[in-house]
């Protein structure tokens, strides 16, 4: 089985979030950057195809070179080879249309994204690489087992989770559940060595337009402070939830 | 041109959101000046979306179509947005309109904003507001091409009436054998319970609770209150609540009017999940405690005392106010 793994290169979630020029751009100053927790959860699912059943895989970052660590990260981790597309990634459809152009030309059996970035967030790169090839799609994936071409697969959904069955070529917009959490995996120095050995392929775009533009960014408003309650007068609590905040 | 929405259901039921993307639908629809079409999939009664501001329903109803299936539904959504020169579309952020929105926004080749928390600041050019880095920010997105699909954030707009006449008419998109390549082998659904996503409050508890033990108070909380439960990720971690009740950065996002956060010390990744929530209310023993900078209300104590008292006292509260 041939798998390739979406691997976005987003800021590390205790980042503080800042914007420069104007809040028009991402201020990355002092940001570390990490694989998509949710991409991690699928690469790490990869990884036990790999080892339990037999599969390559391989990674994909749509985005310039400052995300090759990341990517490295990603063959340390067990990735036989890497794939960069060379190209500023600048919204969701752009960049499904390059992974969807990987995709085609490698003849993958299994795409593995996340769900969602946890920096843009916009929730569309796997379905709209699942539109664009026409491979078969299983959003929200919270486990995976493939056997020869069929595969099933569990999605969770509002309130519950559903099991379906389908075949490869298959998409998935995956994450936590697809692996558990302790069994993710950190680099070792060996991992680290390798990794230098294997290929780091950069791609130039094919074409694709963006159809979306993110023209400012803004922080919420500072909050007010908190409103404390004496433990010995939950009354008051209850008052103000309903009088002041309405919400009871 | 027109505006139109996926107004969801379940078991021929609309759900709640579909009243929402409605009114946010007919909103949008006025500010374009026209008017709003709505498709229904196996809805059995269309007549509650006129006083939503929809002007006209397109009813498909196919027993295909019985269970959800994101291929063929994001087909029927796209032949009926091309069927009625529909300029915008718009969806709810559930986790099947989730899965069908960028589905959608392909077939159509139109771009899509997703978690959209505004009615347009502008049409021309169209722009959106939506949270970004995890509700941690926001950006001001413009869609530029011509046909643009929005998915609309829960609780984001809220329901809004508007009498219009909602003509009836039905719908019968075709479909080809590929769009029903998933086949649904088991759904496991707890029924019973509020689910954190339609849940208006969501009392959750943390590390600071103990032990699974001890979750009868949040229980009862819940009920009282007609909430859901949740937990933030130390606590589904260590087994003591089911993963499903995890939220936070890498769990579930909260958009509830009020969340009520007990034990949670109020990292910044369980604080990126439940930052779109309305009022926060915090129970913590450290007054230190992260969480009552992100707070409106607070108490600081020991979660053992206050927990009780407050079901006592909203206990009282309700039968008052029956
Ligand atoms: C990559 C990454 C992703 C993460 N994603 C998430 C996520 O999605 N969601 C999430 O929740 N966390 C997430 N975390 C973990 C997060 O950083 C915190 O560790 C976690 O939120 C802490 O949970 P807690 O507040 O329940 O526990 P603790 O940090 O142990 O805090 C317990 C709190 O309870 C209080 N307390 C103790 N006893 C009492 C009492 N008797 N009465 C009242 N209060 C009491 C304490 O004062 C303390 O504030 C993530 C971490 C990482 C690194």
């Amino acid at each position: 089985m041939k798998i390739l793994v979406c691997i976005s290169h987003v800021p590390d979630t205790t980042s503080k979030i800042n914007f420069t020029e104007g809040d028009t751009k991402f201020d990355t100053n002092g940001v570390q950057f990490v694989i998509n927790p949710n991409d991690e959860f699928g690469l790490t699912r990869a990884m036990w195809f790999k080892e339990k059943q037999g599969a390559s895989v391989d990674v994909v970052n749509v985005g310039g070179p400052e995300t090759e660590p990341t990517l490295r990260k990603a063959l340390a981790i067990g990735a036989d080879s890497a794939i960069r597309v060379n190209a500023i990634a600048t919204d969701g459809i752009f960049v499904a249309k390059q992974l969807a152009s990987v995709i085609e030309n490698g003849g993958y059996d299994l795409v593995i994204a996340g769900r969602e970035s946890i920096d843009y967030n916009g929730g569309m790169v796997p379905g709209m690489i699942a539109g664009l090839t026409g491979a078969n799609f299983v959003n929200t994936c919270i486990n995976l087992e493939v056997d020869g071409t069929n595969a099933t697969a569990t999605r969770e959904i509002d309130g519950g989770k559903e099991t379906v069955t389908t075949s490869l070529p298959l998409i998935i917009g995956g994450q936590k559940g697809l692996v558990e959490e302790s069994d993710l995996r950190i680099p070792n120095m060996r991992g680290i060595m390798m990794a230098r050995k294997k290929p780091l392929t950069v791609v130039e775009p094919t074409s694709g337009e963006a159809q979306t533009k993110d023209v400012t960014f803004q922080k919420p408003a500072e909050k007010g402070s908190v409103k404390l309650v004496d433990a010995d007068n939950i009354d008051e609590l209850v008052s103000l939830l309903h009088n002041e905040a309405k919400v009871i | 041109m027109s505006v139109l929405v996926y107004t969801e259901s379940e078991q021929g039921a609309f759900k709640k959101v579909a009243f929402e993307v409605a009114s946010y639908a007919k909103a949008v629809a006025n500010q374009l000046d026209t008017t709003v079409t709505a498709i229904t999939i196996n809805a059995s009664d269309s007549s509650e979306l006129k006083a939503y501001g929809v002007d006209k329903v397109l009813n498909a109803t196919n027993a295909q179509l019985d269970g959800f299936n994101a291929k063929a539904y994001a087909s029927a959504i796209q032949q009926a947005a091309q069927q009625e020169n529909a300029t915008v579309v718009i969806l709810s952020s559930s986790a099947n309109s989730k899965y069908l929105s960028p589905l959608v926004a392909v077939g159509l080749n139109a771009g899509f904003a997703s978690n959209v928390v505004e009615v347009p600041s502008s049409t021309a050019p169209f722009t959106v507001k939506r949270t970004t880095f995890t509700n941690k920010a926001f950006s001001n997105t413009e869609i530029t091409s011509d046909v643009k699909v929005i998915g609309l954030s829960k609780n984001a707009f809220g329901l809004v009436e508007n009498s219009a006449s909602a003509i009836n008419e039905s719908f019968s998109p075709s479909f080809g054998d590929n769009d029903f390549n998933i086949n649904v082998q088991s759904v496991d659904k707890a029924t019973d319970k509020v689910t954190i996503a339609d849940a208006e409050i969501v009392v959750s508890g943390g590390r600071g609770l103990k032990g699974p033990e001890n979750w009868g108070m949040v229980e009862e909380l819940a009920e009282v209150l007609g909430a859901a439960t949740a937990c933030s990720k130390p606590v589904s971690d260590l087994g003591w609540r089911p993963h499903s009740e995890h939220v936070g950065q890498t769990g579930k996002p909260v958009a509830s009017n009020l969340y009520i956060a007990i034990g949670i010390s109020g990292a910044i990744q369980h604080l990126a999940g439940i930052n779109s929530s309305k009022v926060k209310v915090v129970v913590n023993s450290d007054p230190e405690a992260p969480f009552f900078k992100a707070a409106d209300y607070g108490v600081v104590g020991d979660a053992f005392e206050v927990v009780p008292k407050l079901i006592e006292k909203l206990k009282e509260f309700k039968a008052q106010n029956a």
